[in-house]
């Protein structure tokens, strides 16, 4: 355990943020634009935009927004409701406010249309700004950092570099007493005994199959598995050559929990978040893309997330930053402004997968002691939610929680 | 840190001592001889880095092994030094799609 920081933001239920973002939020398309006006003038300090698209109420899409909106690195959140979308608005903003954060909303139908919503957010998220200055600064400890790894835009050098690298990453933060979550058990087909070996129980071990198995029915009738055209021309062939490589970003520390969007780790260690819808194929593809998956590691309290892309992923995230590893030493000369670390060396002979792995580490405290990431330098905010539906993990997801 | 990359004296990389592939760690032009561990072998066609060769010969159905375990199976003889992509092998889960087959999604447009 080591302090990563002295002036973390301390929220009311005791969590601490790295960032203290004022989050602009849209639930329902329509309200969308007046939401995005509202954070135009605003996006280079710290005010994030966030929504769901759906008109139709959806019971994940509520327990995500709620999650996000009361994250630790959300100081502040302003909802945008054109006023006859189905989402329960009152619901949530009295949450956020229960949470001890500034909170308002704006229905447009209410505030009399476009122009007025855009400038009574805008007086707003100005004079809340100003106000979440005064949040409360404490020391933060590596043992209450939650870190998230994804890989995107994958090529035959993610398995053998990054994801790996991040692997010795992820043992170290680990060993720091930090939680860390890897996600998409559709990435993990091929490896379901693999993975079911390190859980710390053999009921967990179970579960962990059972979701992998899980994601490989919904592929299957979805007629294609987590792999895109890109994956091949990369040197990728098949789901299962994927998976292999994926899962490398998990290390080697036992898998100590399943979690499900939203479910937060009860302590340190690692934990596999399962982005798979549960019941019948209901609202298509689990994710339609990387920022989706990262939207879902950060509902689960992720501070951060490290993404490996060998191809060469440009994207950020909304509310968290993402510290992008790149695995391919020509994808790192091509595209070194949107990178973080250059995990390609290994391949060179220029680094050895220790080396990356401390860099990766050291990238991360880095982070969350305040430091810009490339995308955020670069302004990315990508933010995706969309349809799903999820049934609560079992006792048996969480061994250390009972 | 750019534009220093030293060439190393391998093109390729063996994952795991079970494997039937190596993997590419530097991009090769077509008509390339490079060394795939002791036989020399000519590429047909210009390959990226983190693309597979067969490391010995492989039959028709045999499993394709990397990291040291199964990645799908052969669709084909394989010769030593061939290239072991989407013509040559596939899943045994889930059919992949590529760039081409995704046109046939536009094709209706």
């Amino acid at each position: 355990m080591s302090i990563l920081r002295n002036d973390a933001y301390l929220r009311s239920d005791g969590r601490k943020g790295i960032r203290n973002t004022v989050l602009v939020v849209y639930l329902v398309e329509c309200s969308h634009h007046v939401a995005r006006e509202i954070v135009l003038p605003y996006r280079d300090r710290g005010v994030h935009l966030a929504g769901f698209g759906g008109c139709f109420p959806n019971s994940y899409a509520f327990h995500m927004l709620m999650a996000l909106t009361t994250h630790p690195n959300v100081g502040a959140v302003h909802l945008v409701s054109l006023g006859c979308e189905g989402f329960d608005r009152r619901g949530l903003l009295e949450r956020i406010r229960g949470s001890g954060r500034p909170a308002e909303l704006t229905v447009i139908q209410e505030a009399g249309g476009t122009q007025a919503s855009i400038e009574r957010g805008r007086a707003w998220v100005e004079a809340t700004l100003a106000e979440i200055e005064s949040v409360p600064r404490v020391a933060m400890s590596s043992d209450e950092l939650i870190v998230g790894t994804i890989c995107g835009g994958s090529d035959g050098t993610s398995g053998i570099t990054a994801n790996p690298a991040i692997g010795v990453a992820f043992d170290q933060l680990v060993e720091m007493g930090a939680a860390c979550i890897f996600e998409e058990t559709g990435e993990l087909i091929g490896c379901e005994q693999i993975i079911s070996e390190r859980a710390v129980t053999e009921e967990l071990g179970r579960e962990l199959t059972r979701s992998i198995e899980k994601a490989a029915r919904y592929y299957t009738v979805l007629g294609h598995g987590s792999f895109a055209p890109g994956n091949a021309d990369g040197g990728l062939t098949t789901q299962e050559e994927k998976s292999m490589g994926a899962s490398s970003k998990s290390g080697t520390s036992p898998i100590c929990g399943l979690l499900k969007p939203g479910d937060r780790p009860s302590a340190g260690g690692l934990y596999l978040l399962d982005v798979v819808p549960d019941g019948e194929v209901r609202f298509g593809f689990p994710n339609t893309s990387d920022p989706a998956e990262i939207i879902e590691l950060i509902a689960c309290g992720s501070h951060l997330t490290l993404f490996s892309t060998g191809r060469g992923s440009v994207v950020g995230s909304a509310i968290s930053p993402v510290i992008k590893v790149c695995a391919n030493p020509e994808t790192y000369r091509r595209m070194q402004g949107d990178m973080d670390i250059d995990a390609g060396r290994i391949l060179e002979g220029r680094a050895s997968l220790a080396e990356v792995g401390a860099e990766i580490v050291a990238a991360t405290l880095a982070t969350a002691a305040g430091a810009e990431t490339a995308s955020e330098r670069l302004g990315h905010q990508e933010f995706v939610l969309g349809y799903k539906q999820f049934e609560p993990v079992g006792p048996a997801c969480h061994p250390s929680g009972r | 840190m750019t534009g220093h990359a030293t060439q190393p004296t391998a093109a390729v990389l063996r994952l795991s001592a079970d494997d039937n592939v190596v993997v590419l760690v530097r991009s090769v032009a077509a008509g390339e001889r490079i060394d795939v561990e002791g036989q020399e072998v000519v590429l047909a066609v210009p390959l990226g880095l983190g693309h597979k060769l067969a490391a010995r010969a492989i039959k028709s159905g045999e499993k394709i092994l990397k990291y040291g375990v199964a990645i799908g199976s052969a669709t084909c003889d394989i010769p030593c030094g061939g290239h072991v992509h989407l013509d040559t092998m596939q899943s045994d889960y889930l059919p992949t799609y590529t760039h081409d087959e995704g046109r046939r999604f536009s094709a209706s447009a």
